[in-house]
């Protein structure tokens, strides 16, 4: 029973072990250039020092709201991919197939919209003006 | 589990369910669309053909049984057809008078016709579902479609206000929603709805599970119509969403959510034991939805206040708890989507103060009736139809909820329609009396010459005409309810005899 994790226990250990030799190797064998940026702590970008509320460009809240709906709608094909064997020994495979294929038509809809609205020109300025326009 | 012929059959199944098949795909082609030729003109008219489309297939199928489709997740055909007609007639007249209106206002985007027919897509699941399931995924795709809408005028802080508003108390109340469900499976072990009165009557589950189930399921439903305790976000929505939009959420929505909970308590729930709870509920949603209304000096907020009434006399026809009432309860949803698209159309036509009628109040429509007759017109057919008087619909809608619950025993429930409705007559018809007989004011004149100069779009009145000209044959011809209630009752007895 116990022996069926012992993969698992190898794979913590390894992933474990590969990162603190990864860690040291970067301290040993880099090379150090430091300056104030790159000491400062790591806060996604921001400034960890001084107020929070700070104004900062829309662009972020947008990309990080098209990468939840992508993230999040890409999660169904994992339910599907894991179906998929016994949907062939049914003897579906076709539908199935059609199935997650429109549903993947209807992610690239999404993304072709995004796109054509300028949801992912940052430097674009007629799409800003137009934006602004309304 | 056995998976044989799954596709063929979903695929069979597809037929069945074509409206709302054609209402998503017209909805991503217009998305395409948009995307292409961004915020072209033919979009809303794209989703106006494709309503109009369904509406008559819907109507081919109508009178036929209900019948079950996708492995028994939705009903087809019967009963649902009907609630598919009243969603797809209110989607298809909400296309078409926005487009003048959002071009006024200067938000007319290729986006919101897109999202209202994703929204009514949404609502077909929610007015034809026979899981639970099926009715919160509905509701939801509805309901996010819906917090958009409202929004949209995002420049404007009643507007944002009224789409927060909207969002926190709705994801509240579908919470609850989604607690019930959870309880309901708990206490029977199914989610489709035809098969709990077989597992209430076997026994199983827990009578505290139950009832907390179907009291979770009953607020998350009650709040979705705007009954009493839950209506409070209902007039700054309403106030705040663009008129046409506001139009189109209290009919559509309300009437898909009210479909939705005639099948739930049709199918699932065993009548005796919900009847008080909802007479109650409809007694003090007619109370305070008719008295509040008559303090409103705001026009939209009154319609918002007349609709909380109107969502008493639905669940007056729904608490008798007999296939009489729940198919009256359906006719006066028909009715009451056709007056009320109306009286946001006309309100949405004579808007100017540029605040989508925020701040617009009731006086300074004084006299519009002879300026615009075909707007007074029609506004006095909506206005009358509201209050209940013959030979417009409203009043057979009203005899339709009434009636049964006397027969159900209900005396003292009607009574308090009755007398709540002859209290509505003050503010509908003071609407009538301020657009004909009284004169208009000075500081009004700039505004309303603004507004008088631009002719009313084509679309707009003849949406206004169709409407108005549908509650009179709806008034004077019976054979239209005693149709819409023949069949009710054969697709019940189809549904017995499946059983």
């Amino acid at each position: 029973m116990l022996s069926d994790f012992i993969p698992l226990f190898l794979s913590m250990v390894m992933a474990g072990g590969l990162a603190l030799t990864l860690l040291k190797a970067a301290e040993i064998f880099g090379p150090k250039r430091p300056n104030v940026t790159k000491r400062a702590a790591y806060e996604s970008g921001m400034d960890p020092i001084g107020t929070a509320r700070d104004r900062y460009s829309i662009k972020f809240y947008l990309v990080a709201m098209i990468f939840i709906v992508f993230d999040v709608e890409v999660v169904f094909l994992y339910p599907w991919a894991v179906s998929f064997r016994d949907f062939i020994a049914a003897g579906e495979a076709g539908g199935v197939l059609a199935v997650v294929f429109l549903f993947i038509i209807i992610l690239g809809i999404g993304l072709l919209y995004d796109i054509k609205k300028g949801g992912l020109d940052f430097d674009d300025l007629r799409h800003q003006r137009e934006f602004q326009g309304r | 589990m056995d998976l044989t012929g799954a596709y063929a059959s979903l695929g069979s199944d597809l037929g069945n369910a074509f409206s709302l098949v054609l209402l998503s795909v017209v909805g991503l082609v217009m998305v395409v669309w948009d995307s292409l030729r961004n915020d072209h003109r033919a979009i809303p008219w794209i989703g106006v053909a494709a309503s109009v489309l369904a509406i008559s297939f819907e109507l081919l199928r109508m009178p036929g049984p209900a019948e079950k489709i996708f492995y028994g997740l939705m009903w087809a055909g019967g009963y649902a057809s009907f609630v598919n007609i009243i969603i797809l007639a209110a989607t298809a007249f909400t296309l078409a008078i926005s487009v003048h209106y959002l071009d006024r206002i200067g938000h007319n985007y290729g986006e919101v016709y897109s999202l209202v027919v994703f929204a009514s897509a949404g609502m077909i699941v929610l007015g034809s579902a026979n899981s639970l399931i099926t009715v919160f995924v509905g509701l939801e795709t509805m309901s996010i479609c819906l917090y958009i809408l409202t929004g949209l005028v995002r420049t404007e802080e009643g507007s944002v206000e009224s789409a927060l508003k909207y969002f926190l108390l709705g994801a509240f109340s579908t919470g609850f929603f989604l607690y019930g469900i959870a309880l309901l499976y708990a206490a029977t072990g199914t989610l489709y709805l035809d098969e709990m009165p077989a597992a209430l009557a076997g026994g199983a589950g827990s009578e505290v599970l139950l009832w907390g189930g179907v009291g979770l399921l009953f607020i998350g439903f009650l709040f979705k119509v705007s009954a009493a305790p839950f209506h409070m976000w209902t007039p700054d929505v309403y106030q705040g969403a663009p008129t046409t939009l506001t139009g189109y959420m209290s009919t559509a929505s309300k009437a898909s959510a009210f479909a939705a909970l005639v099948l739930v308590v049709y199918h699932a729930l065993p009548a005796e034991r919900w009847m008080l709870v909802l007479a109650i509920v409809a007694a003090a949603t007619m109370i305070l939805g008719n008295v509040v209304a008559i303090a409103q000096s705001n026009v939209k907020r009154m319609l918002a206040y007349s609709s909380i009434a109107h969502a008493g006399y639905v669940l007056v026809g729904i608490a008798a708890g007999t296939t009489a009432g729940y198919s009256g309860a359906l006719f006066y949803l028909l009715v009451y989507t056709l007056m009320n698209i109306g009286a946001f159309g006309v309100m949405a036509a004579l808007e100017w103060d540029g605040h989508v009628g925020q701040k617009q109040d009731l006086d300074s429509l004084a006299g519009i009736g002879y300026r615009k007759p075909l707007l007074g017109v029609s506004m006095g057919f909506f206005m009358f139809s509201l209050t209940g008087f013959p030979p417009l619909g409203g009043f057979i809608g009203k005899y339709a909820v009434f009636a049964p619950a006397i027969d159900a025993g209900l005396t003292w429930l009607v009574i308090v329609g009755l007398l709540t409705s002859a209290a509505s007559a003050y503010y509908y018809l003071r609407v009538l009396y301020v657009f004909w007989m009284k004169s208009p004011e000075e500081e009004a004149a700039p505004a309303l010459d603004q507004l008088m100069a631009s002719p009313l779009s084509m679309s707009t009145s003849v949406v206004l005409v169709v409407c108005a000209g549908l509650l009179l044959v709806l008034g004077i011809y019976p054979g239209v309810l005693e149709s819409t209630t023949l069949f009710f009752s054969d697709s019940a007895a189809a549904v017995a005899a499946i059983r």
